[in-house]
């Protein structure tokens, strides 16, 4: 097997979320922030449709709704914004205020780059832009934005001859404080996080410090770190499933020259722990329509599990930044005697529902809009959302991964008998 | 968003959104609020970096070529958003370019997304797609049903009830014996639309969207429409009357209302029964859309003898009229689309019920005040699978129970206060868990607080019965996490 990898680009006519989605869950994971959408109702009625219920729990974002008067510039947009962060400012008093510009902003040319300093001064309070629009953007990529101005904000390290390491990647507390026990456990301190849980907990950053991410999707956050802040990127898999953790963990060691411990027998451990749902996935064959970045390194650890791909969507692949999980996914097709998919591009929903019905796949993962309707033909769905807001990193988390993929597949085990 | 209403509900009608990634989540909540089997007829011709540099140029007119050789749609409307509202291309010149070599018909959604709301856009698509239909014809006569028939105006996708409320309008037209012309624009085919006017008159149940086309019908054809919406009693009633005022013959209308309400329905007995008499002078709140908004106002107090404190609608296009109809029948008028200036009325009138959107249903509950859901916008559980219309006689008893369920419920609230909370079970639950002597520490216990309340207590039980295995007496964060890992060894599957 010498063959390689497939990639195709199609016409990008896909569903996604818009990328503004982020601030659902970044106002979380950064605790003292206030986030500030600048946009129009199409961005407010997405938000609060896709946000649901948090919306009402008095969340730490708003929207700046634009109206007619503001794109026709018969208001001062710096005055405007001043107005409202002010009002921010005193009601909620945040730690920092990050814009969100949006379609229509980058349409308009509004200034926010330039605005938010001299706004910034005039209020004392740091004002941080991150254009998540859905004209260059997908979904998860609004997070990339977000933490890639967040570098920009960084304090400079120091020199020292030691090497610090700092993760990127908003992942919640519970998650982060696992993975940093898991690399505890090789004698490697993790020195900060990208983005902190508080907006003044940003981590040092130098010329001596190795970054490394956790997701996907960070290539932006990852350019900016080395280009801006001359920091040494650890290129690894994503630390998704056992096989993935452990290529992290093995690669963050070979940096900090360590020899890594114990960490077959961990990864063998957690697929005892597996093995009931493997056996249920073993042969099975999965389709990725492609809206979240995480695809790939969810279909290496599907393959590893057993499973068939037969397609891999994806919005958008740097294959840089991506390059040794692409490698792992390569690795892992030889080692299961698995083929290798085809990787699709910026897809067409369109094309890929032909294609779904010739495959004929016992799972496709898919966004909400096409779930029902494929479902409804009698082929399996899960959500791909699910993936991005459910705890997916690291050892522990490998089984709620496979406890998402199988649902489908016990849910028809179990009502398959009602049927009629 | 309303013009994509409109499209989803005709059949075989297709929209395309001019619009950038991620701005066609109106897919998500057409299959998932309506559990829609069928994929969404709507697809985006994106606007990304290149079509800022260059225009769009050819791309809209491919798309829209694409589709009509994919799905052979008979219509396909090209709609703009906010976004490509600003970008000023002349979306009417590649309509007229794919109309070349099309098989379909191709509209473009007159819409201003700075200048109309959801609901007004609604009402403009239709009047528009029926326009562009019956100008394309021409009338000489007109062949009138020979029974009495109508057209029902502005039922359609995502509409808050509408499923139900048309099955029970249908239902009532039967009772009275009157057909059905046609439904606009819910499973309508563009090629019935030429018998719209072989109907006598009209009915538009809500006044947001309909009318625009109700009032067009009545300029070129001279049909009559009634925009009374058969919600409640009372409006019922008028609503029965006002049909018949149409039709030559007004037979035993009469008798067949008093028979509704005095035998039928249920919801007019229990208004005198004596359960509602604990309602009288209840204090309540409306908020919602004006149709909606209206009703249950009106309804509160003349059915049901609650005084309404405050009505409000988010409809600002309306208000004018929305005062006209309200004036006597509450003590304040809001009209407003900012939900923080509801959320504060609200807490200032402390009333002990509301009826609302989702938005006042969330307010309420971080008020504790009850309340019952009465207009859009809605969440999943606003479409129920059970019959629950709002119109005719069996909406009266689907209000009747809405209504007092949600006072029955603080009242029961108030009870428990007064005899201090569910604490009997509090005791009941502290014999039932083990002894230990386990610590936890600071950490941990930090860790533990953050998992959600529901499940925080199994996670303590499990995580102890874990230490007590393995003779740990004190909880760090790491015995945590091995606690959880080894659960995962012995939880079976399936």
């Amino acid at each position: 097997m010498n063959a390689q990898l497939n990639f195709e680009c199609e016409t990008g006519n896909y569903h996604t979320f818009c990328p503004i989605s982020c601030v659902a869950w970044l106002y979380q994971k950064i605790q003292d922030s206030f986030f500030l959408v600048i946009g129009t109702k199409t961005c407010g009625y997405f938000l609060q449709n896709a946000l649901g219920v948090m919306i009402f729990a008095e969340p730490r974002y708003a929207m700046a709704e634009l109206e007619e008067s503001d794109i026709s510039a018969q208001l001062n947009d710096y005055k405007e914004l001043k107005r409202l962060c002010l009002q921010i400012q005193q009601n909620r008093n945040p730690s920092v205020i990050i814009w969100i510009g949006t379609c229509t902003t980058e349409i308009i040319k509004m200034d926010l780059e330039g605005m938010a300093p001299k706004l910034e001064m005039e209020l004392q309070i740091p004002i941080v832009v991150a254009r998540a629009n859905g004209l260059d953007y997908a979904f998860t990529q609004g997070e990339d934005t977000v933490l890639a101005a967040l570098v920009h904000r960084c304090t400079q390290q120091t020199h020292s001859d030691q090497n610090k390491l700092v993760l990127f990647g908003s992942i919640s507390n519970t998650v982060a404080n696992q993975l940093t026990l898991e690399l505890q456990k090789q004698n490697i301190h993790v020195d900060g996080w990208l983005p902190s849980q508080n907006y003044n907990d940003l981590p040092n950053l130098g010329s001596n410090v190795y970054v490394c991410a956790v997701n996907p999707f960070l290539s932006r956050t990852a350019t900016t770190l080395m280009r801006r802040r001359k920091c040494k990127l650890i290129g690894a898999p994503f630390p998704i499933g056992p096989d993935g953790t452990k290529q992290w963990i093995e690669k963050i060691c070979e940096a900090f020259h360590q020899k890594p411990q114990n960490l077959i027998q961990r990864e063998q451990q957690i697929w005892n722990q597996l093995k009931q749902y493997c056996d249920l996935l073993h042969n099975k064959s999965v389709f990725f329509m492609g809206d979240n970045l995480l695809e790939i390194s969810l279909a290496r650890f599907l393959i590893r599990c057993g499973m068939i791909v037969n397609e891999i969507g994806i919005p958008y692949l740097d294959k840089r930044f991506q390059a040794s999980e692409l490698k792992l996914l390569k690795q892992t097709c030889e080692f299961m005697q698995s083929p290798l998919p085809r990787i699709v591009e910026k897809p067409d929903n369109y094309n890929q529902i032909q294609r779904i019905h010739e495959f004929q796949p016992d799972l496709v993962i898919t966004g909400m809009g096409l779930a029902n309707p494929l479902e409804s033909r009698h082929i399996n769905t899960k959500w791909s959302v699910e993936f991005t807001f459910a705890q997916i990193h690291g050892f522990i988390n490998a089984r709620d991964i496979l406890e998402l993929v199988t649902r489908p597949l016990r849910r028809n085990e179990k009502i398959s008998k009602f049927e009629i | 968003m309303g013009t994509l209403r409109i499209a989803s509900s005709f059949k075989n009608v297709h929209a395309i959104m001019h619009a950038p990634l991620g701005d066609d989540y109106f897919n998500v909540m057409r299959s998932m609020l309506e559990r829609e089997r069928d994929f969404t007829p709507m697809t985006t011709s994106i606007v990304d970096r290149h079509v800022l540099a260059r225009g769009s140029q050819e791309k809209v007119v491919e798309n829209i070529l694409c589709k009509d050789k994919q799905e052979q749609p008979d219509l396909i409307i090209l709609t703009p958003t906010c976004t490509s509202s600003i970008l000023q291309e002349d979306l009417q010149n590649f309509v007229n370019r794919a109309l070349l070599t099309s098989n379909s018909n191709i509209l473009l959604a007159d819409v201003n997304h700075y200048r109309i709301n959801e609901l007004q856009a609604a009402d403009r698509t239709l009047q528009q797609i029926i326009q562009f239909y019956l100008n394309k014809l021409a009338f000489h006569s007109i062949q009138k049903t020979s029974k009495p028939s109508v057209n029902i105006i502005g039922i359609f996708t995502l509409g808050f009830h509408h499923q139900h409320d048309c099955r029970e309008l249908k239902r009532l037209l039967y009772d009275l014996d009157i057909n059905v012309n046609l439904i606009l624009p819910e499973g309508l085919q563009v090629q019935q639309i030429q018998h719209i006017p072989n109907a006598w008159l009209n009915i538009v149940p809500y006044r947001e969207v309909g009318l625009m086309t109700a009032n067009y019908l009545e300029q070129k054809f001279q049909m009559p429409f009634i925009d009374i919406s058969p919600i409640g009693l009372i409006e019922t009633s008028n609503f029965i009357q006002k049909l018949f005022s149409y039709l030559p013959y007004t037979s035993k209308i009469q008798n067949y209302i008093n028979e509704q309400t005095q035998f039928i329905v249920q919801s007019a007995w229990f208004a005198r029964s004596i359960d509602c008499q604990n309602l009288t002078g209840k204090k309540a709140i409306v908020f919602g859309d004006a149709t909606h908004a209206i009703a249950f106002t009106k309804i509160l107090v003349r059915e049901m003898g609650i005084q309404v404190l405050c009505a409000g609608t988010y409809c600002i296009h309306d208000a004018d009229w929305f005062r006209e109809q309200i004036e006597g029948f509450c003590d304040e008028i809001l009209i407003t689309e900012d939900h923080t200036k509801v959320a504060n009325m609200i807490t200032r009138l402390e009333p002990s019920a509301i009826f609302g959107t989702q938005m006042e249903r969330h307010i309420g509950k971080r008020l504790n005040i009850p309340c019952g859901v009465i207009s859009a916008p809605i969440h999943i559980q606003n479409f129920p699978l059970g019959y629950r219309p709002f119109v005719g006689f069996e909406g009266t008893n689907q209000i009747a129970d809405l209504i007092y369920n949600s006072f029955t419920l603080g009242m029961e609230d108030h009870l428990l206060e007064i005899f201090g909370g569910h604490d009997i079970q509090q005791v009941i639950t502290k014999s039932l868990s083990p002894k230990s002597n386990i610590i936890w520490d600071e950490n941990s216990l930090l860790e533990l607080h953050k998992i959600p309340g529901f499940v925080r207590n199994r996670i303590k039980r499990n995580t102890e019965q874990y230490a007590q295995q393995n003779n740990i007496n004190k909880i760090t964060i790491e015995v945590m996490y091995a606690a959880k890992e080894s659960l995962a060894t012995y939880n079976i599957i399936l």
